[in-house]
């Protein structure tokens, strides 16, 4: 007991920028683009949030700019592949390319200079306990992304926008011959996709580690990506894979605090994600029966009239 | 109302496709100096010392050589893949295998000599660059998973794998306690092929790899599969070719070249296996594959102009104190305006109100 609330606080809190930057992603894939830039953009939204709370000490403001800058990096994107029908998987490539050059030259300035955690809202008496603080003693980050799953659940399945958006990723074309605008709708998805790989990167200055470093996300971005995938898409499954992906994470950081697990060298450990995500998506497919959950138009690029 | 209108073009423009790159590199350099300026940093300086103090100074060129033997050889491997819509992108960690491969039987045959090692090592290399590909395309082609994602997550796990060997059980005994291998003796590094200089046996193979792929993709059958298979898999299955036997050959042959890469840095320059092997070269060469337009010999134009982003980083890291990986900008936006640049390889520009456009219909 005394050990395992620390262990699902660190749980949620390293589950929490996975799962944001993998419900944007969600949307983005559901309107029938590919946006491989998902690591790039955190890195920006991580070095933006940094930047921000170093200079005027306001989280809020931080997760705003980091939201704004990574979406806008991310209408570079989709002008390139939804106006210029690029390639999406070139195009999502150089984003992560051009924002890791982007967060070591504007993080620079700031190794070495701590920042405060972004604490809970709630008046500390209310955390005071283990299992209050369970409940109350999180970052505001963390509500953020257990509302936005719910939010995202909502908006794709209950409401008409939801309904287009999905239309759009599934038959481009037919949402297109009934009048929706089909680039329309996927500027809107991906900007979506952008903020909140933007706020997910937030969480890494202001949640997890409050040090600035090149490569902060080290490859996070990636992990949420194929969350997506072993999610089938669907915002309930993909907070329980975040959830299970943050376990793992834990893990790695007990062990290297520890010292060594014993039987395992660190660097074990610290490769597990990635091992995991792999056999996660090993497992998918081997579950997945005759066709795949993803939407139809999933990284065709749309042109019509051609 | 002013229109900017798209017409296919019937044949992509020959001239728009190979002016393309260059565009993209002059405009780079444009952008670059004034988006550096704009955040506070001395822009003309920093494209100055990064596009044009490589190729001004003769001492760098040795530098140019040898950085872009790598970056051709990934790259080569790489456009084969992306030609047949197999999208490797792990490219770094199947170099960094290639690397720990070639270090594993140097350290086996340490106390041996003879010219017979080197060979030895390089196939080494290239059979582990192959078996960390074999990995994505075993499960792409048994069950549908996505190589991009394997690829790339197994760049991790190699990373951690050379981490562990040369903190564990590949340290160097006389190391001072640095985390590294011993060095190679002198059967196990790269002889140097211009007296006086740094450049190793790795250039003149970084052009023998992209001569005989070109020759590959251009006159063999496997070559003509690629292609066929990336351009329409429909046709290919019907025409005979298997889908998957592609995928097998590009991934392999994509890992194979990135273990070379990997042999000819660790027993060139590096001359042993070290933390900060992984160099980025995998992920700067995914650039080279696009900006050489996926051909060989386009692949070693583009692998030159790339080396050149790369010395001229490293020389304006040390005269106006750019972290490294901000040249990462500039790759970036190299690959941005060359595919911004590609609607114009397929696409007619019309401009005019669009009244008029409805005329001329």
């Amino acid at each position: 007991m005394d050990l395992l609330i620390p262990i699902i606080f660190t749980l949620i809190g390293a589950s929490t920028p996975i799962l944001i930057a993998a419900l944007g992603e969600l949307v983005v894939e559901k309107s029938g683009v590919l946006n491989l830039g998902v690591e790039g953009m955190m890195l920006i939204g991580a070095v933006v949030a940094f930047a921000v709370t170093y200079t005027s000490g306001n989280p809020w403001l931080a997760i705003g700019c980091a939201a704004l800058a990574a979406a806008a990096s991310s209408m570079i994107f989709a002008f390139l592949t939804l106006t210029l029908s690029a390639s999406q998987v070139a195009t999502g490539l150089a984003l992560t390319i051009f924002g890791t050059g982007f967060s070591a030259l504007f993080g620079q300035g700031y190794t070495g200079r701590p920042i405060d955690i972004f604490r809970s809202v709630f008046p500390a008496e209310l955390a005071s306990h283990p299992i209050w603080r369970l409940i109350f003693g999180h970052s505001p980050l963390v509500y953020f992304s257990l509302i936005l799953v719910f939010a995202v659940w909502f908006f794709l399945n209950k409401t008409r926008a939801g309904l287009i958006l999905r239309a759009v990723g599934e038959n481009d074309f037919s949402a297109h011959s009934i009048g929706y605008s089909v680039i329309g709708v996927r500027y809107a998805a991906v900007a979506f996709g952008g903020a909140m790989a933007g706020i997910a990167g937030s969480c890494f200055p202001l949640l997890l580690t409050p040090q600035w470093a090149e490569k902060l996300t080290a490859g996070r971005g990636w992990i949420a990506l194929a969350l997506v995938v072993f999610a089938a898409w669907r915002p309930f499954r993909l907070l329980a894979g975040a959830y299970l992906f943050g376990l793992v994470m834990t893990i790695e950081l007990y062990t290297k605090a520890s010292g060594s697990m014993g039987l395992l060298p660190s660097e074990f450990w610290a490769a597990l994600p990635y091992l995991a995500t792999i056999i996660v998506l090993v497992l998918i497919s081997l579950r997945r029966s005759g066709h795949s959950a993803a939407p139809a138009c999933l990284g065709k690029p749309f042109m019509p009239g051609q | 109302m002013m229109q900017i209108r798209l017409e296919k073009r019937l044949e992509p423009s020959k001239t728009m496709l190979y002016l393309s790159p260059i565009g993209a590199v002059l405009v780079t350099a444009l952008v670059g100096a004034l988006v550096f300026s704009l955040i506070g940093y001395d822009g003309v300086g920093a494209v100055r010392e990064i596009f044009l103090t490589p190729l001004l100074n003769p001492l760098k060129w040795q530098d140019l050589a040898v950085k872009s033997a790598p970056l051709i050889i990934i790259a080569v491997g790489l456009a084969i893949g992306y030609r047949a819509n197999v999208w490797n992108i792990g490219a770094e960690g199947q170099y960094v295998l290639g690397g720990l491969a070639a270090t594993g039987v140097a350290l086996l045959t340490r106390d041996m000599s003879g010219a017979w090692i080197l060979p030895l090592m390089i196939v080494a290399g290239m059979a582990g660059g192959m078996a960390w590909a074999a990995v994505p395309a075993f499960l792409r082609t048994r069950l549908q998973v996505n190589e991009i994602l394997t690829s790339l997550m197994l760049t991790y796990v190699a990373i951690q794998l050379l981490n562990y060997l040369v903190i564990g059980p590949w340290k160097d005994p006389m190391g001072f306690g640095f985390p590294q291998t011993r060095m190679f003796t002198g059967d196990q590094m790269l002889p140097r092929v211009v007296p006086g200089t740094i450049v190793h046996l790795g250039v003149p193979i970084a052009i023998i790899v992209a001569l005989g792929a070109w020759f590959f993709m251009s006159r063999s059958v496997f070559g003509y599969q690629i292609k066929v298979v990336g351009a329409a898999p429909s046709a290919a299955r019907y025409g005979g070719f298997s889908v998957n036997r592609t995928i097998w050959l590009a991934l392999l042959t994509g890992g194979a070249l990135a273990g070379l890469a990997g042999v000819l840095e660790a027993a060139g320059p590096f001359g042993r296996m070290v933390p900060s092997f992984p160099t980025n070269y995998g992920f700067t060469a995914i650039i080279v594959a696009f900006l050489g337009r996926l051909h060989p010999i386009g692949i070693i134009f583009a692998g030159l102009a790339m080396a050149v982003a790369v010395v001229g980083g490293e020389v304006a890291q040390t005269t106006i104190k750019l972290p490294v990986a901000a040249v990462g900008i500039f790759q970036a936006m190299m690959l941005f305006f060359l595919l911004a640049s590609d609607v114009l390889v397929r696409y007619r520009l019309r401009l005019g109100a669009r009244a008029e456009v409805e005329i001329a219909r």
